[in-house]
């Protein structure tokens, strides 16, 4: 039973990450010297996730949620057309699923497959949702790698965790935290993070908080 | 196939780690290495489905071991060989060969970055009506195919409910075991979690998974 013996014959095949980056690099340079690819389109994707894509996005329109029901409604109802109805926002992907945490249900979301994520409206997904602990785990225990992430729920509350194994992507709706009722939209969306988009943590109460700061 | 991509349940990997003020690529090459995947499957070689099957294929030793974007570019650099787009002349040199032709007939250019940036639609229309309806009670099959699916391992064989219609959808074990899309209605699952993980787990725990029709049948 070793890994040793089954990787011996590998060895070729198996590069250091410098091999990798030329390798890479190579085949860039390749396809840029045949027209099929151009640098300058390579170098706007970079700059896209990079710069324009990101958390941002989903926390303005879990903000919007938040203080109009009727848009909350819709975005329950079919995310993606919701999203992309609004001219506040860019435009997102087929199949966008929004799934709301209450008092009683607390929603994850996990791909245990690959890496799915909701690149258009969160950006690239951390490395720990892609990691071999969070994806073994978060479906079998959520409740203690909540735990490692700060969320400590009761155990009365009803966990869901969502597996992405389709075209379908999964954006949760956090509870808007306690204290908040006098923020703006602008306000509220500041306080809402990645991972309480994911599922794996909630927006901490604001009482007791000045809201101007 | 059975290998050590299909991670849920599997114990003995410790602890979550996130990593604070963590920055969108952790090398530069990481980048590159995203927008040339995003710009090679403009091309049609192949798809998001292939790539994800070329990835199930790696050694598990490798796998554990390679960060997320080194899997990636060991996987698209063998497809890249196996599909014809590069040789390994060329990858050698980092100079394209233009004796050898490719079996591509469009380029990826600043034109075409909505394709690069917006996820494309998987859904396709249909005459046909969905065999389950929300509420139904359906069980999941023993699928062990040699090649692609996207039913995970500690869903087999599983009771669970139907909780969402999602529409008819391209089914990548057809895309990538026969080259076809066969679109199949696709559903939201849900197990209780003891249905999945023996009695002794957490009786609030519920799993979903997005399941196609082939992969459901009525107990």
């Amino acid at each position: 039973m070793s890994g040793f013996h089954h990787h011996d014959h590998k060895h070729e095949n198996s590069s250091s990450l410098t091999d990798i980056e030329t390798r890479v690099k190579a085949l860039e340079s390749v396809l840029v010297s045949k027209g099929l690819v151009e640098r300058e389109a390579i170098n706007a994707i970079i700059e896209h996730f990079e710069n324009k894509v990101g958390p941002h996005i989903g926390a303005r329109v879990i903000a919007r949620a938040w203080v109009s029901p009727d848009f909350k409604r819709l975005l329950l109802a079919d995310a993606t057309k919701t999203i992309n109805d609004d001219a506040d926002f860019p435009e997102v992907g087929q199949h966008l699923i929004a799934i709301e945490n209450t008092d009683e249900i607390h929603n994850v979301v996990v791909c245990t497959l690959c890496s799915c994520y909701p690149w258009d409206i969160l950006g690239l997904p951390p490395v720990w949702y892609k990691s071999a602990p969070y994806r073994s785990r978060i479906v079998r225990n959520p409740r203690a790698v909540l735990k490692e992430f700060g969320l400590d729920l009761s155990d009365d509350n009803k966990i869901r965790i969502w597996d992405s194994t389709a075209e379908t992507r999964y954006l949760v709706i956090p509870r808007r935290p306690i204290g908040t009722e006098s923020y703006s939209e602008g306000e509220l969306a500041n306080l809402v993070t990645r991972d309480s988009m994911i599922g794996t943590s909630e927006i901490p109460s604001a009482r007791g908080v000045d809201s101007n700061g | 196939m059975d290998n050590i991509h299909d991670l849920g349940g599997m114990e003995g990997f410790g602890p979550v780690l996130p990593e604070f003020d963590e920055p969108t690529f952790h090398a530069e090459w990481e980048g590159r290495m995203l927008g040339l995947q995003r710009s090679i499957l403009f091309l049609g070689l192949w798809n998001l489905d292939i790539f994800r099957y070329a990835q199930e294929k790696i050694h598990p030793t490798d796998y554990l071991k390679w960060s997320y974007y080194e899997r990636w570019a060991h996987t698209m650099i063998a497809t890249a060989l196996e599909k014809g787009l590069v040789t390994p002349e060329e990858l050698k040199y980092g100079a394209g060969d233009n004796s050898h032709l490719v079996n591509v007939n469009r380029a990826f250019t600043s034109k075409h970055l909505r394709a690069a940036f917006v996820r494309g639609n998987f859904e396709r229309n249909s005459d046909s009506e969905p065999l389950y309806s929300i509420g139904d009670v359906v069980m999941t099959r023993n699928i062990q195919i040699p090649g692609h699916t996207r039913l995970p391992r500690y869903a087999r064989e599983k009771l669970g409910t139907v909780i969402a219609v999602r529409g008819r959808h391209v089914f990548p074990d057809a895309v990538v075991n026969e080259g076809v899309e066969d679109p199949q209605w696709l559903y939201t699952i849900e197990f209780q979690g003891a249905e999945l993980w023996g009695d002794s787990v957490d009786p609030m725990i519920f799993n979903l998974i997005d399941a196609f029709e082939p992969y459901l049948e009525r107990p």
